[in-house]
């Protein structure tokens, strides 16, 4: 059974008269252990998807059942008991700006109603985790943007949550703020076995922690699965568009721009063959490497490279299916 | 001066600081709970209630626009069915209330606005109910801004509380009106004009001081 099951999720808002689709039938099941990340352009959705998965925002129509219980079946009291086992981290961490670190760790268990001797330890126990016992007497204010976000994970690990929802954790940090907020997170989850569901607009999050990846685009579902798979060979446009398309659109090399472009994929053993350079010779053409660039997927080093066909449709047909024989993947890479 | 006209200074002393504090006590124990009121059932609020927003509102903005000085005569006869006289220091205290009220709901409400909606999202994923919010989060964030609305609305009712005594109100005012209008005593007006001064600037540095301490958010 699925920790996390979406069903049919439609949410409507009525604004001044008017109705604003934010989700339209997103259907998702996300499994206990995994890192599942949610990824779509501003204004997707996304915040609106995962704040329906502790119910802060009812949906219009479709359920959501956590564990196998359908949140609207809950009273209000129960919703808050449930919504205490679910934390929840933000981009602008919220953290309480007049109460110190510990306190701020400590809030979920008072609110809880657990003692304050007991929630102390608890918190001193998380502090050790997110390497911050030394501040547990600072405040907010005194703390660097990482140094919030680990406050705010410490808080929200302490009513020992089956379930932690990120909703843009690290969009406000810098690229290495980023990176080691994300290995704390995969850290919890192969410590904890906490279920761990990211929401980001930054594809490089996804490949980063994610196993799983859901793409959202206008308030629909568009693409789901392995994030490997979909970073490999992306069907969606959101997905394409999330993956490379809006950086190929800002590429100076104007000059060099032949029309049709193609990103492939390597992999780790198909790294080792000179498929490029076997291609040009191959076929006596000349190929524009536009982008090439490494990523960590998974843990696993993947080499994405975007390149400019020369023209003539027969010949650049020839050199995408020579390129498909050494087994690599290629996406065509469309403009608008 | 004389040993008498000191007494009788003390005396307004006493008597203003009576009224003051007297009516800022009671305003805060009808406005607090009032201010919070209409932040929980404005449209954004924990619990909208457009009816319970409207009808509060209103009666506010009514009773808002009235001069102090108009109220003060206005509320004569009800003034006198609570405390049984309309004149002296503890009758003043009841318009004085009034009036203190609806402002102080105001100025709750518009401290409250200023919390993080983000801090009230977190709460409530944490799983605290509406009370827990009040109490624990909305109270506790804006204690700076609540504490720096109590000490421009207790300078305020300073002030009131001195022009109640051109109705007899007693304390400092009263004796301004008394021997610096009718009598032309100009001296005893200049003393309880600065008393009334130094008053005023000892409450707001007291409270400015103490909200600027309490502040966790500056470095
Ligand atoms: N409370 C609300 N009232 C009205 N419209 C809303 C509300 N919340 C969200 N929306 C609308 O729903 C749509 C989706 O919003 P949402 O915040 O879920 O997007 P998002 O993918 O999280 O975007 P971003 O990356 O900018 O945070 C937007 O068009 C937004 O304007
Ligand atoms: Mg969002």
């Amino acid at each position: 059974m699925s920790i996390i099951e979406i069903k049919n999720l439609t949410k409507k808002f009525e604004v001044e008269g008017h109705v604003i689709t934010a989700l339209d039938g997103v259907s998702l099941s996300i499994e206990k252990g995994d890192v599942f990340g949610i990824i779509g352009m501003s204004g997707a959705g996304k915040s609106t998807l995962v704040r329906s998965i502790n119910y802060l925002e009812k949906p219009s129509e479709g359920v959501v059942l956590i564990d196998g219980v359908n949140l609207e079946d809950l009273s209000e009291k129960e919703l808050r008991k449930e919504r205490s086992r679910i934390g929840m981290i933000f981009q602008n961490f919220n953290l309480l700006e007049q109460k110190n670190v510990i306190d701020n760790v400590c809030f979920p268990l008072e609110i809880a109603g657990v003692k304050k001797k007991d929630a102390r330890v608890r918190a001193r126990e998380l502090l050790r985790l997110v390497n911050l016992e030394d501040k547990e007497k600072s405040y907010p204010s005194q703390l660097s943007g990482g140094q919030k976000q680990r406050v705010a994970i410490a808080r929200a690990l302490s009513t020992n949550p089956q379930i932690l929802l990120c909703d843009e954790a690290t969009s406000a940090l810098d690229p290495q703020t980023t990176g080691s907020i994300l290995s704390l997170l995969r850290e919890i989850n192969e410590k904890f076995g906490i279920t761990i569901v990211i929401i980001t607009h930054q594809m490089s999050v996804v490949t980063e922690v994610c196993k799983k990846v859901a793409i959202i685009d206008s308030g629909r579902l568009v693409e789901e699965g392995e994030v490997e798979k979909i970073f490999t060979n992306p069907q969606s446009d959101a997905a394409k568009e999330l993956i490379s398309g809006r950086e190929i659109r800002y590429t100076p090399l104007e000059s060099l721009d032949t029309g049709r472009k193609i990103r492939i994929v390597f992999r780790e053993n198909s790294a080792y063959e000179p498929v490029i350079a076997n291609t040009i010779l191959k076929m006596q053409a000349p190929l524009n490497i536009l982008r090439a660039d490494t990523r960590n997927v998974n843990g696993k080093a993947v080499g994405e490279m975007i390149l400019g066909l020369p023209e003539g449709e027969e010949l650049q047909n020839s050199i995408i299916d020579h390129i498909k024989e050494a087994g690599l993947t290629v996406t065509e890479v469309t403009e608008e | 001066m004389n040993a008498q006209v000191i007494q009788m200074l003390l005396e307004g002393i006493r008597d203003t600081l009576y009224m003051t504090f007297g009516s800022v006590i009671i305003g805060y124990i009808l406005g607090l709970p009032l201010g919070i009121l209409l932040f929980v059932s404005n449209d954004k609020g924990l619990k909208p209630n457009k009816v319970i927003y409207r009808v509060c509102d209103f009666i506010i903005n009514i009773i808002r626009s009235i001069p102090f000085l108009i109220l003060l005569i206005l509320l004569i006869p009800f003034t006198r069915l609570v405390v049984g006289q309309s004149y002296g220091s503890t009758a003043t205290i009841v318009p004085l209330v009034i009036c203190a009220a609806p402002y102080i709901a105001r100025v709750v409400e518009s401290s409250l606005n200023d919390v993080d909606t983000g801090v009230i999202e977190a709460a409530k994923s944490m799983g605290a109910s509406n009370m827990q919010i009040i109490f624990k989060v909305l109270l506790v964030e804006a204690r700076t801004s609540l504490m720096t609305g109590f000490t421009i609305t207790t300078g305020l009712l300073l002030g009131y509380s001195a022009m109640s005594g051109t109705v007899g109100g007693g304390g400092l005012g009263d004796i301004a009106v008394r021997y610096g209008y009718y009598r032309w005593q100009t001296d005893i007006m200049i003393v309880t004009v600065v008393l009334l001064i130094v008053i005023f600037q000892i409450i707001q540095n007291v409270g400015t001081g103490i909200s600027m301490k309490s502040d966790k958010r500056k470095r």
